[in-house]
């Protein structure tokens, strides 16, 4: 895909609103994921601006792509998406986590009723999103150009579920498929090589029949690329391995795992102290516009 | 005397009186659920034939998934089914789904308002030989504390046939508890089916208590009551096959007009049918309640008939329990 620097540009300031967006929310609640909310911003803004078959104003259309979140706990950052794509007003990001908010914690379709699906228990999104598949490949077999995509922590790999349902992914030769893991490397007891190695990751995939793919996951043009190359390829699902940074795009927050489940105020001390943590992020974002480049420049 | 409005079996007290499995009416009603309905989808783990869906499997091909020993899968992967707008049913025995995937189940089918059908075959410690890894008799209570779901023990092959293709159109998950043996066929094709709906089978004039069953025990039950009739003991025995919802008024009125309540159900008696009732009627119309079913324990291999008696399920223990709450 040609990309011209202009469209890369407007898609980084995107994900820049995403995340600013994203921090304030965690503010407001007091609670909540930081880190994967973070570094997942420039997959979601690529998939909300550029890819996704979807309409904001519409969301029960039929023939939209499907969207599953597996691990729920991002949810500040799938909120956020979805508020500045149009679904419901990017004021009401605040009510995150509140009494009665249609932002739950974790996502749950009877209060947004928007959602593909409720989350947060881990491990069991990606058979969610096989199964939609699967109902696509039963109506219209090879012929389905409807996708389905689901969005994995690479923590969560750990469940013994993912395998079941990669397993039938591949039986099941899901061309329509497209799962992306967030690997950062991170999860809450520490580096995902310490607490259970995963690696090597990519060899595991392509031993359950899926096509990999690895990319920069803050490099917007090769995560674009990468979601138009899995629409070409043949009787596989694909996976695509984001190696992102955890806490992208607030350097004092980046690749410490102690960042995954606290917000501003309330996560590590020794670079930042709590009561100056939401002041930081903000500064550091709001600092970007005007500065953002595209990879080209 | 059998009730005649629910035109049941009429060789009910016969020796001879046919008997079938109960997951067959499962595997009979899923083929016709199929037919009748294209967003009907079959998908199972291992366990085809023994559950029955291979009924369903050899006629829909291109609407079966075979999902291989992965119950946690079968149940998520359904809801994502669901989410399209098919109408899955899933098939194990009942110890592995919902009992291994309860959690999916949850949260992927119940808190996410999917209309994923459960069809848990082997339940119930009747299972025999196979032993206590694989006798279900917690699955009662595990569904029926979850929100949404709608909890069926059908007590024999034409209401669990019934059962199936009632639950196609209720648009909530539901479980339907299925057994292995061959048992009695009380009912016929003629008696009346709706789910949520309880039915008095045995009646009486003049009741001194009721017996509430559920699943294949419900014949133990009516053999009881005949017997007890020739002893000059009235009682009535109700098929409470829905246990969730719950036909509360049904209940309560039966527990007005005998008194005194005897549940009897193949299942752990903490948390099953009988706690059900307990609940229902602790708040509508408190009377004494015996409850029939396994005390706290796991089974083990044997024939199902050593085993019922064994655990205390038996015609005897439930003449027993009756003589119990007549003196309470």
């Amino acid at each position: 895909m040609e990309f011209i620097d202009e469209r890369i540009i407007e898609l980084k300031e995107k994900a820049n609103d995403i995340r600013i967006s994203l921090i304030e929310s965690l503010i407001a609640a007091g609670s909540g994921h930081t880190a994967g909310s973070l570094d997942m911003a420039d997959i979601f803004t690529v998939l909300f601006f550029h890819t996704l078959r979807h309409n904001s104003k519409k969301p029960d259309w039929p023939e939209r792509d499907r969207l599953v979140l597996s691990n729920g706990h991002i949810c500040p950052v799938l909120y956020s998406a979805m508020a500045h794509a149009g679904y419901f007003p990017v004021e009401e990001l605040k009510t995150l986590r509140k009494f009665g908010s249609r932002l739950q914690g974790h996502p749950h379709r009877d209060f947004l009723p928007m959602l593909e699906t409720s989350s947060g228990p881990l491990g069991s999104g990606l058979s969610q999103a096989v199964g939609m598949a699967l109902a696509d490949k039963i109506d219209h077999g090879l012929t389905s150009d409807r996708r389905v995509y689901t969005l994995l922590s690479d923590g969560e790999l750990e469940c013994g579920q993912t395998w079941e349902a990669a397993m039938l992914a591949g039986k099941e030769k899901l061309h329509n498929l497209t799962a992306v893991i967030d690997r950062n490397n991170i999860q809450i007891d520490g580096y995902t090589e310490n607490v259970m190695p995963l690696e090597s990751l990519s060899d595991k995939w392509r031993a359950w029949n899926w096509h990999v793919i690895e990319i920069d996951g803050h490099n917007i043009e090769e995560i674009a690329d990468a979601f138009e190359a899995a629409k070409a390829v043949f009787g596989k699902p694909t996976i695509i391995i984001a190696h992102t940074i955890a806490g992208k795009g607030v350097p004092e927050f980046e690749r410490d795992y102690r960042w995954h489940g606290n917000p501003p105020g309330l996560g590590p001390t020794d670079k930042v102290p709590a009561d100056k943590q939401g002041a930081v992020a903000l500064a550091e974002l709001r600092t970007l516009g005007g500065e953002i480049k595209s990879e080209h420049q | 005397m059998l009730n005649p409005n629910l035109k049941l079996n009429m060789k009910m007290f016969d020796e001879k009186i046919e008997q079938m499995p109960i997951r067959q009416g499962f595997g009979e009603g899923l083929l016709i659920a199929g037919e009748k309905d294209l967003r009907v989808v079959g998908l199972c783990a291992d366990l085809t034939e023994s559950t029955k869906m291979n009924l369903f499997s050899e006629k829909f091909p291109n609407r079966f998934i075979q999902m291989g020993v992965a119950e946690q899968n079968l149940a998520s992967v359904a809801s994502g089914l669901a989410a399209m707008g098919k109408i899955p049913f899933i098939s194990s025995y009942a110890m592995f789904s919902p009992g291994r995937n309860w959690e999916q189940i949850r949260t992927t089918i119940c808190y996410n308002d999917r209309p994923v059908k459960i069809a848990g075959s082997h339940a119930g410690i009747s299972v025999g030989p196979d032993g206590g890894t694989h006798q279900a008799i917690e699955d009662i209570a595990i569904t029926r504390v979850l929100p949404r779901m709608i909890v069926i023990s059908p007590c024999d092959v034409l209401e669990a046939k019934k059962a199936t293709i009632a639950s196609v159109d209720t648009g909530t998950p539901v479980y339907i508890r299925l057994a292995r043996e061959k048992t009695p066929v009380m009912t016929t094709a003629t008696t009346p089916f709706e789910i949520g709906k309880a039915q008095i089978y045995w009646q009486s004039d003049k009741p001194q208590a009721g017996i509430v069953a559920t699943g294949a025990l419900l014949h133990k039950a009516l053999i009881v009551a005949k017997e007890l009739e020739g002893k000059g003991i009235q009682v009535e025995v109700m098929n409470l096959s829905t246990i969730k919802p719950l036909d509360e008024k049904t209940l309560t009125a039966f527990a007005k007009r005998t008194g005194k309540i005897i549940t009897v159900e193949e299942h752990q008696i903490r948390g099953g049918m009988g706690s059900a009732v307990a609940e229902c009627l602790a708040k509508n119309f408190p009377v004494p309640i015996e409850f029939i079913g396994v005390d706290d324990q796991f089974g083990q291999s044997g024939t199902p008939e050593e085993l019922i008696e064994h655990y205390g399920m038996g015609i005897k223990s439930i003449i027993k329990a009756v003589n119990k709450i007549l003196k309470r």
